[in-house]
């Protein structure tokens, strides 16, 4: 009951007010994780469901004794997914009590570019998972931010290759026409180049149709799109209300939702409930299996839900975006273990936990070994490859969830490496960075 | 020289080699001018009866939908559900009109302003706090299926939306027009002091006109809500019912109708066939430019009361 | 007793007319500037630098703007964070364009640039007033924005549409945008050219331009009729008001947060501002201030204060706590103090002026 909450967050209030409490100092060595998360605002519906499968991560990772015996603990603030709050959530929590946070995950496109200069010169980790700036792949200008396990410019080129299976090969693009209906900021902005280069190789027809934040009004868009364009496949980069909206429309103009592939972004129940029947049938790309099915969320439930599977369904347990805050813990908790092995069983800091997620090495097997079979593929970085290659999914909305309808799709690295190289070195260039040597 | 003809022989070229494909987005455009004017009548009741600019509609509306939802959520049945919000809605101005206007009477109309967005920032976060802030689909049982009318695809929903607000303008226009209190309404609207002089009790008057303006609220955001599903964006769309009230003016009922299809109808038309040429995403600015451009020739909107300025 | 200006002659029209006639006055305003310059660099914190003290100052700037347009000469506008974006890009475009130009430079000139944006679209205001008038500056602030946003060329073309500060120095090694300048450096820049903004602002509404302004925003026809031109005076007051949001958006994305999209400086600004002048005190270059560190620092202190207490609330229940309580605040102040914190202030000062001995 949120009233409760509310209650409690009252009397907290007025407690604070009159001073009585004090924080304890810690003791044993333990390492502290600043998350800058957004359970408010107009894209909270997003926010909640990762940060809450991240921090249960971490709790569950806490109930096992923790990393090599190094307790978490972590500090949530909320940005609301408001580029100036997040940077200074950034300052405000980096540090807490003496420790300096190892990594940091902005959760925002916005956020993270505005945290790359400051978290370089902090010497802190930047994890933008499946988001961010794609150039930051690039390990050499940018030694400290990684976006494994793939970036939205390799996401392009996949949702590419699946829509050539679909039509029965890549020449077949030939011809075909593909709109892009995109969020009009950062985030929505960056898969443009890589599809106007994309059309160019494969010869189909591209069109790009911005939505305005937050996007509630997408009539006009649509219309076009539907009635007039007529495109073989919409590809749409969303995020918030306005993937529902865009459902919703596409539906209104009879655009036949198995067709329709939206990002991993548009991928959540988030988008596709309030719609109802309209988005049975619609796709999105993922970079992991979609369920609950693997043993990890089984330890989930029963470590910290005490097996209260209602209980952990309100908490959005085993949703795709839940799922996805779970990995991103697991990501980082495997470039800590890797880290350790380097230099001891102990909380790591910035640059260490940097050389573990450069030297880390999930296979299939190790997926599986964290309780995560046959949920992801693998992930491999290096000094100088930040992002790695990893194979991507298509799953698909029945109307109740999200089932995988593709085999894994390995991104057409070839193409964008050299567009990653050329975009880094030109931010290399406007600031004077020189790119560090990798072996 | 591209650049201009797809700025103007392009676009009416289309227009004339696809007449069902403008008239499409013409209709779809008036349809969705009429979800605008649905949240625009909320500010202009209460600014017709009290000068009071309430930017917080757009948090009324929010409100509503989230009080009715979440109380659907906990089990009631949906008439229940309606009763109930109507009667938070009308509590929420007894609120109102006791902590803040009561206590700002005589003030700039700056002021009162300002304190519509304080009252804005509170529901927004009190909604939230006590419904969460995750969607909530909401299904009122509004069919969504889209009919085929001589080749222009027109939905149902748009359609169903048209007729609540018809019925929503004819049972206000009523309630203005013929009840006792709908003419005490209009007197305080012409003259306060006159009103309160032959006893006509302001505070009451105040406190009615709010409570309408939140139940067409909560008739705003059932529509907006199962339209999109309940969540916090709802208290957005008060950006675009602004254009629709400086067109239509900010005291007429009528105007609201007017301005919502000129808007919705501009604003389509503008994103679909000269939107490509720039880059599109044009619908937002391009509304407010459409009211700017009407407001520099009449400048108190269409049906808005004439400005007479004395020294 | 302290505050009392008995037996302080003034020999001469130009002492008279000062800005801080009273003595008092002018040691208080030398306090201001000891802690602005060697309290606050000494003792402060990186954290209360960089995330507290740069986005207040630089948001004083922009509501010091807003109160010259709104304050003084009453044309209630909400596009000043369009304004502001405006400012950002343009200094975007300078400083990468002239890379060997001062950086002080690119700031008047980017607030230059907004002026003549901001007087083109203040020409409605001739006709259109009040809340209609408020509306229409809605139409600069979406237009702006998607300005920024669908023409590539303001971002040189980026990815994304982000642009991000390339580092510069005023002179030699004294950076005050990119990695190498430290909070401290970008923090004694803006506070000084905020102060000498303020000052300027401060004598601009003191002179007769000012006292026009004043006379329209009063009643534009009767100051019409006694030979004020409404033109040149509500023009001048929209260039000089885009002049400041625009400087104080170049400050914004080249100072605080170093790299901005055009979401940064959204509709939420243009009301955060508006807030920040109507709780500050309309027609007061101190109330931008007072009503900057209200608005802008309050959010920041509610939400941290659990975490500096140790209290563990959720961080929603905090967020939506922190909108009821700015909600409440807002209408708390206006039903106690309808004309801000800096009648407050004069308020004060008048009761000291006969403390201890009121009658």
């Amino acid at each position: 009951m949120k009233l409760k909450k509310l209650i409690l967050a009252a009397v907290g209030m007025a407690v604070g007010i009159t001073g009585l409490t004090v924080a304890e100092p810690v003791q044993a060595d333990e390492q502290y994780m600043p998350l800058l998360v957004y359970r408010s605002g107009p894209y909270a519906p997003g926010g909640i469901p990762y940060a809450n499968g991240l921090v249960d991560y971490f709790k569950y990772v806490n109930a096992q004794g923790g990393v090599n015996g190094v307790k978490l603990t972590w500090e949530e603030c909320d940005t609301g997914y408001n580029t100036a709050r997040g940077v200074e959530c950034y300052e405000r929590i980096k540090i807490k009590d003496g420790k300096k946070g190892a990594v940091v995950m902005p959760l925002s496109t916005g956020i993270t570019y505005a945290l790359i200069e400051r978290a370089a010169k902090d010497g802190i980790v930047i994890h933008s998972m499946g988001y961010g700036r794609t150039a930051a792949s690039d390990g050499t200008v940018f030694p400290l931010v990684f976006t494994a396990p793939a970036t939205y410019w390799s996401q392009a080129t996949a949702i590419t290759k699946y829509i050539g299976s679909e039509v029965g090969g890549m020449d077949k693009l030939k011809g075909k026409k593909i709109s892009l209906v995109y969020h009009d900021s950062a985030y929505g902005k960056e898969p443009i180049n890589t599809f106007i280069a994309l059309s160019k190789k494969y010869g189909f027809k591209f069109t790009k149709h911005p939505v305005a934040h937050p996007g509630l009004e997408q009539k006009a868009t649509w219309l076009t799109i539907g009635r007039k364009i007529r495109p073989d496949y919409v590809v749409m980069w969303g995020w918030g209300v306005m993937n529902s909206t865009a459902i919703k429309e596409a539906a209104a103009v009879k655009f036949p939702m198995d067709r329709f592939i939206g990002n991993w972004w548009a991928a959540s129940e988030n988008d596709t409930r309030p719609p109802g029947k309209a988005s049975i049938g619609y796709k999105a790309a993922s970079f992991y299996v979609p369920g609950n099915f693997t043993k990890l969320h089984a330890d989930i439930l029963k470590g910290l839900y005490g097996g209260d599977k209602a209980a952990a369904l309100k908490n959005n347990w085993g949703e795709v975006l839940y799922n996805r805050g779970m990995v991103n813990g697991a990501i980082i908790i495997e470039a800590m273990k890797v880290a350790q092995k380097k230099f001891g069983n102990r909380s790591v800091n910035g640059t260490e936990i940097a050389y573990g997620f450069e030297n880390m090495d999930m296979t299939e097997e190790r997926f599986a070994e964290l309780g995560m079979k046959d949920f992801m593929k693998s992930i491999k970085l290096s000094c100088a490859d930040h992002e790695g290659t990893s194979p991507l999914i298509i799953t698909q909305w029945d109307g109740n969830t999200w089932k995988p309808v593709s085999d894994w799709i390995m991104p057409d690295h070839a193409m964008v490496r050299p567009m990653y190289k050329e975009a880094a070195m030109k931010y290399a260039k406007e600031k004077g960075i020189t790119p560090r040597k990798c072996m | 020289m591209e650049f201009l003809h797809a700025m103007t022989i392009g676009p009416i070229v289309e227009i004339i080699e696809y007449p069902t494909f403008f008239m499409e987005v013409l209709i779809g455009g008036l349809l969705t001018g009429v979800m605008y004017s649905l949240v625009a009548l909320g500010f202009v009741l209460i600014f017709k009866a009290s000068g009071v600019f309430n930017f917080a509609q757009g948090a009324m509306v929010l409100f509503a939908a989230l009080t009715f939802v979440g109380l659907m959520e906990h089990g009631l049945p949906m008439w229940a559900a309606l009763i109930a919000t109507v009667a938070v809605m009308i509590a929420l101005a007894y609120a109102i009109e006791r902590l803040v206007l009561g206590k700002l009477v005589n003030q700039e109309p700056i002021i009162l302003f300002m304190a519509t967005l304080g009252i804005a920032f509170f529901l927004d976060g009190f909604g939230q706090t006590i419904w969460g802030s995750d969607v909530k689909p909401l299904d009122v049982g509004i069919p969504s299926d889209a009919i085929d009318v001589g080749g222009v695809l027109i939905n149902w929903f748009d359609i169903t939306a048209a007729v609540v607000a018809g019925l929503m303008v004819a049972v206000l226009a009523i309630f203005f027009q013929k009840t006792r209190i709908g003419r005490a309404l209009r007197a305080v609207a012409d003259d306060h002091q006159a009103a309160l002089s032959v006893g006509i009790p302001l505070k009451t008057i105040w406190m009615v006109v709010w409570s309408v303006a939140g139940i067409v609220g909560l008739v705003a955001g059932v529509m907006w809500g199962s339209k999109l599903g309940v969540q916090f964006t709802l208290s957005l769309i008060a950006l675009k019912a602004l254009p629709v009230l400086m067109i239509g003016g900010f005291t007429s009922i009528p105007g609201a109708i007017i301005g919502g299809l000129i808007v919705g109808a501009g604003e389509k038309v503008a994103e679909v066939f000269w939107g490509p040429a720039v880059g599109g995403a044009i619908e937002d600015w391009f509304a407010y430019m459409l009211a700017m451009a009407f407001l520099v020739f009449r400048p108190q909107g269409l049906f808005g009361d004439k400005i007479i300025e004395r020294v | 007793m302290f505050y009392r200006e008995a037996g302080q002659f003034k020999t001469n029209y130009a002492k008279d007319q000062g800005i801080f006639p009273i003595l008092q006055d002018r040691i208080w305003i030398y306090f201001v500037l000891v802690v602005a310059f060697v309290i606050i660099p000494v003792f402060g914190t990186d954290y209360f630098l960089g995330s507290i003290m740069l986005p207040f100052l630089v948001l004083s700037l922009a509501a010091i703007g807003l109160n010259i347009l709104t304050g003084y000469a009453g044309q209630l506008s909400l596009g000043t964070g369009g304004f502001m974006a405006c400012g950002a890009f343009a200094a975007y475009k300078l400083s990468t364009g002239f890379p060997d130009m001062n950086i002080i430079i690119v700031f008047l000139l980017s607030g230059g640039i907004t002026a003549f944006v901001g007087v083109m679209f203040g020409i409605p205001s001739l006709r259109i007033k009040g809340f209609y008038l408020a509306v229409a500056t809605l139409a600069a602030q979406f237009f702006l924005l998607w300005l920024f946003n669908r023409v590539p060329w303001f971002t040189n073309y980026s990815d994304s549409g982000v642009i991000s500060a390339p580092p510069r120095a005023i002179f030699g090694d004294f950076f005050i945008t990119g990695p190498d300048a430290t909070h401290l450096s970008k923090y004694l820049f803006v506070v000084t050219f905020v102060i000498l903004f303020a000052l300027a602002a401060k004598n601009i509404t003191r002179s007769g331009t000012g006292r026009n302004w004043m006379a329209i925003r009063d009643m534009d026809i009767a100051a019409e009729i006694i030979g004020i031109r409404a033109m040149q005076t509500k023009l001048s007051a929209f260039a000089v008001s885009s002049f400041y949001c625009g400087v104080a958006g170049a400050l914004w994305a080249f100072l605080y947060s170093g790299s901005v999209e055009p979401l940064s400086f959204d509709v939420n600004r243009s009301f955060q501002i508006l807030f920040m002048i109507i709780i500050g005190g309309l027609g007061s270059i101190m109330g931008s201030f007072l009503g900057a560190a209200f608005i802008m620092v309050l959010p920041i202190l509610i939400s941290s204060l659990p975490g500096m207490l140790g209290l563990s609330i959720p961080v929603d229940v905090i967020s939506h706590v922190e909108f009821m309580i700015m909600g409440a605040l807002i209408i708390f102040f206006l039903i106690v103090e309808p004309h801000g914190l800096a009648r407050l202030w004069t308020v004060a000062k008048e009761k000291l002026r006969l403390w201890p001995f009121p009658h």
